[in-house]
């Protein structure tokens, strides 16, 4: 069973600065990381293939720095990474990026042929969760989105069964391979590298496709020309003009603190009636 | 494609077993005020399985009109046969924007939509208006872990779509005594001709606490240390007749269960009243509570992030405030003797 595994690499939003100027992200602030949802993908997906045999594949589009990202996926035990690297993908929304991962994978198909393709639940930048489900709807595959648990495989029939997170609980379901999954972190826990594994990653370098090396690709639909959403303002989330700060000693902070709530009081008479 | 033949603003409503989802009715709410500056029709898309009954109460909360589905196949939510549905709906009627509640379903519909019908879509948007001069939708959204809002536009194609949080939108008054139309469609398919089963669906213990529910939180962070801490925070709570929340670091440390945690990966709430101790204030803390109505931090850092989204602040040693004001608040509120005897 040849697994793919679409990754992208992300600026670590736990440690990104927006400059106050220019109200547009410093990425030279964060550090560059394999998006984390992506990791367990590829964790589950190395543990698909040591249950039932193929091969772990990577691919990802993105600047040449990203080759890094492919390298830790080959930490984690993928076999192979391809980069999807031109000037002509820049710029694009989800619709536009989910068009050049689908040419990228139907190369691959016919090339080597894919039984299951894994995605994220959504990537810490960008953050929309656009970009499997627009895969699948391209490649004709059924999309099976927020997968807690892969319950079971049936290769012979080419069956797959899931349990996909829904808002009361979750929701086992059945569908046919080859299908798309996007799993949630909790699928698996990201094992610590084993030293083969590292020493691979380390020199590991993936294969680099450019436009030029995919087949019937209509430029129009790449990059910036073919994203129908433009980001148009940006500017820092709501720093409500702060807080109105209660000062004193802490008797006269409490006494103003009670006032503030009297303005619910409404609220905590009804509370405190239930109550009394 | 000509933009101008989409007309009218549709809202998809998300249901199960028959039951509505709020966020679907917030929806209505949200998508009167985008219909109202357009002046065209608030619409309803309404699919499932004997669900034909429920169009009708979508008038109250906004609708002009109800688009309905009603065929066994769309029983529970599968995206190849709901993306068909769906899909058919715009090519035949043509909306000229159309908002989903950013659920899981409802993100998963709208992304298999948006590429099937070629159009953009906004991610779990936050803030919705209209530039009626160019006649756009203009929807916002958190990005980069909430460290940015931006707008997002899609000028050249139609509908213009976004997915929107739970929670976020108001739900309207109901009006009953307002009317509309239903209009039923087809789905054509069997399920012989579908790929995907559903087998089974598992519905999660419920949970002890639904803060989502809530009027008045009193959550507690790392700030209060340890179980003497959290039992501090309680009687507050209880005092107040409040709902206990919590910051991951404090569910994390055993001190309460996960189902209290408000945040990125806990609950988004919106209470009355949010007051919240020794929490410092990242984040994936405050995107989860920063809508609350009246928010009060108690922090002893004058420098805490959750002073930017506190609405009142009080910068003191909580093991030393907290105890006087829970007592101030049993005498203010005649409750003493009531609350210490449990
Ligand atoms: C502030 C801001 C807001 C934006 N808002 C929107 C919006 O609302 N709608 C919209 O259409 N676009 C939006 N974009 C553009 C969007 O971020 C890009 O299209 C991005 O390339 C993919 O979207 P994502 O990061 O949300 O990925 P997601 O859809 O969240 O990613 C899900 C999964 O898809 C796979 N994947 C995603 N990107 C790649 C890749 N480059 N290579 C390989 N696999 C990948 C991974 O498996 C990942 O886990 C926005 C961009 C910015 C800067
Ligand atoms: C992917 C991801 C998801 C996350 N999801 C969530 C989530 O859903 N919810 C969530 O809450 N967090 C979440 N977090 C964690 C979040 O980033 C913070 O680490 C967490 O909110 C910190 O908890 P805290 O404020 O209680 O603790 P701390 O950051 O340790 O803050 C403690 C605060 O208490 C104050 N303090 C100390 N002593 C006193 C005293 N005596 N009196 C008054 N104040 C005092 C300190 O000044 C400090 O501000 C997530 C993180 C990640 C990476």
């Amino acid at each position: 069973m040849n697994i793919l595994v679409s990754i992208k690499q992300v600026p670590d939003t736990k440690v990104i600065k927006v400059n106050p100027k220019t109200n547009t992200l410093d990425r030279s602030s964060a550090p560059a990381i394999l998006n984390p949802y992506d990791a367990h993908a590829v964790q589950e997906a190395v543990r698909l293939k040591q249950k039932h045999g193929g091969k772990v594949i990577v691919l990802s589009m993105g600047p040449p720095q990203a080759a890094n990202a492919i390298r830790k996926c080959v930490e984690i035990g993928a076999d192979e990474g391809y980069l999807i690297s031109d000037k002509k993908f820049a710029g694009a929304d989800t619709l536009a990026t989910s068009y050049a991962l689908y040419k990228a994978i139907e190369k691959l198909e016919k090339e080597q042929g894919i039984d299951l393709v894994l995605c994220g639940k959504h990537a810490i930048d960008g953050d929309t969760g656009q970009v499997g489900p627009g895969i699948a709807r391209r490649m004709g595959m059924p999309p099976l989105t927020n997968v807690i648990n892969v319950e079971s495989v049936d290769t012979d029939n080419k069956l797959i069964r899931v349990h996909r997170k829904i808002e009361e609980g979750h929701e086992v379901i059945e569908s046919p391979l080859p299908c798309l999954l996007t799993v949630e972190k909790t699928i698996n826990e990201v094992e610590y590298a084993p030293l083969p594994n590292m020493l691979r990653a380390a020199r590991y370098e993936p294969y680099v496709w450019s436009v030029d090396d995919l087949e019937d690709v209509d430029i129009k639909q790449l990059g910036l020309k073919g994203s129908p959403t433009i980001v148009g303002t940006m500017w820092p989330p709501e720093k409500s003009s702060g807080a109105e700060m209660i000062e004193g000693s802490t008797d006269e902070q409490v006494s103003r603190l009670l006032e503030v709530m009297n303005d619910t009081q409404e609220l905590l008479a009804v509370k405190g009636g239930d109550g009394a | 494609m000509s933009i101008e033949e989409y007309k009218d603003v549709w809202v998809f409503i998300e249901q199960r077993e028959g039951e509505i989802f709020d966020v679907g009715l917030e929806l209505l709410g949200a998508g009167r005020e985008l219909a109202d500056k357009l002046e065209v029709n608030l619409c309803g898309v309404l699919l499932g399985n004997n669900v034909k009954n429920s169009a009708e109460d979508l008038y109250a909360y906004g609708a002009d009109i109800v688009y309905v589905i009603d065929d066994p196949v769309l029983e529970n939510y599968r995206t190849e046969t709901y993306m068909k549905a769906v899909g058919d709906l715009v090519r035949k009627y043509k909306p000229e924007i159309f908002i989903y509640g950013a659920t899981s379903n409802g993100k998963d519909l709208a992304s298999a939509v948006a590429t099937e019908v070629m159009t953009g879509l906004t991610a779990d948007t936050t803030m919705l208006d209209i530039n009626l001069e160019k006649r756009l939708f203009e929807a916002s959204r958190p990005a980069f872990g909430g460290n940015i809002m931006a707008t997002i536009l899609c000028k050249k194609h139609r509908p213009q779509m976004a997915t929107v949080r739970p929670k976020v939108m108001k739900k309207p008054e109901a009006d009953f005594s307002r009317t509309g139309k239903i209009i039923e469609e087809g789905l054509g398919l069997k399920e012989e001709d579908l790929q995907t089963k559903i087998i089974d669906i598992v519905k999660s213990a419920k949970k002890s606490v639904n803060l989502e529910e809530s009027d008045i939180i009193v959550t507690a962070g790392k700030g209060i240390k340890d179980e003497k801490g959290m039992a501090m925070v309680k009687e507050l709570a209880d005092t107040l007749n409040a709902d206990l929340g919590a910051s991951r670091d404090v569910v994390e440390a055993g001190l309460i269960g996960h189902a209290h945690q408000v945040g990125q990966t806990g609950v988004t709430v919106t209470p009355k009243l949010y007051i919240v101790i020794g929490v410092s204030g990242a984040v994936q803390h405050t995107v989860g509570m920063q809508n609350s109505d009246v928010i009060i931090a108690i922090n002893n850092d004058p420098e805490a992030a959750i002073f930017n989204v506190a609405h009142y602040g009080i910068v003191a040693d909580a093991f030393e405030i907290v105890p006087k004001l829970t007592a101030e608040l049993k005498k203010a509120l005649d409750k003493e003797g009531v609350t210490t005897n449990g």
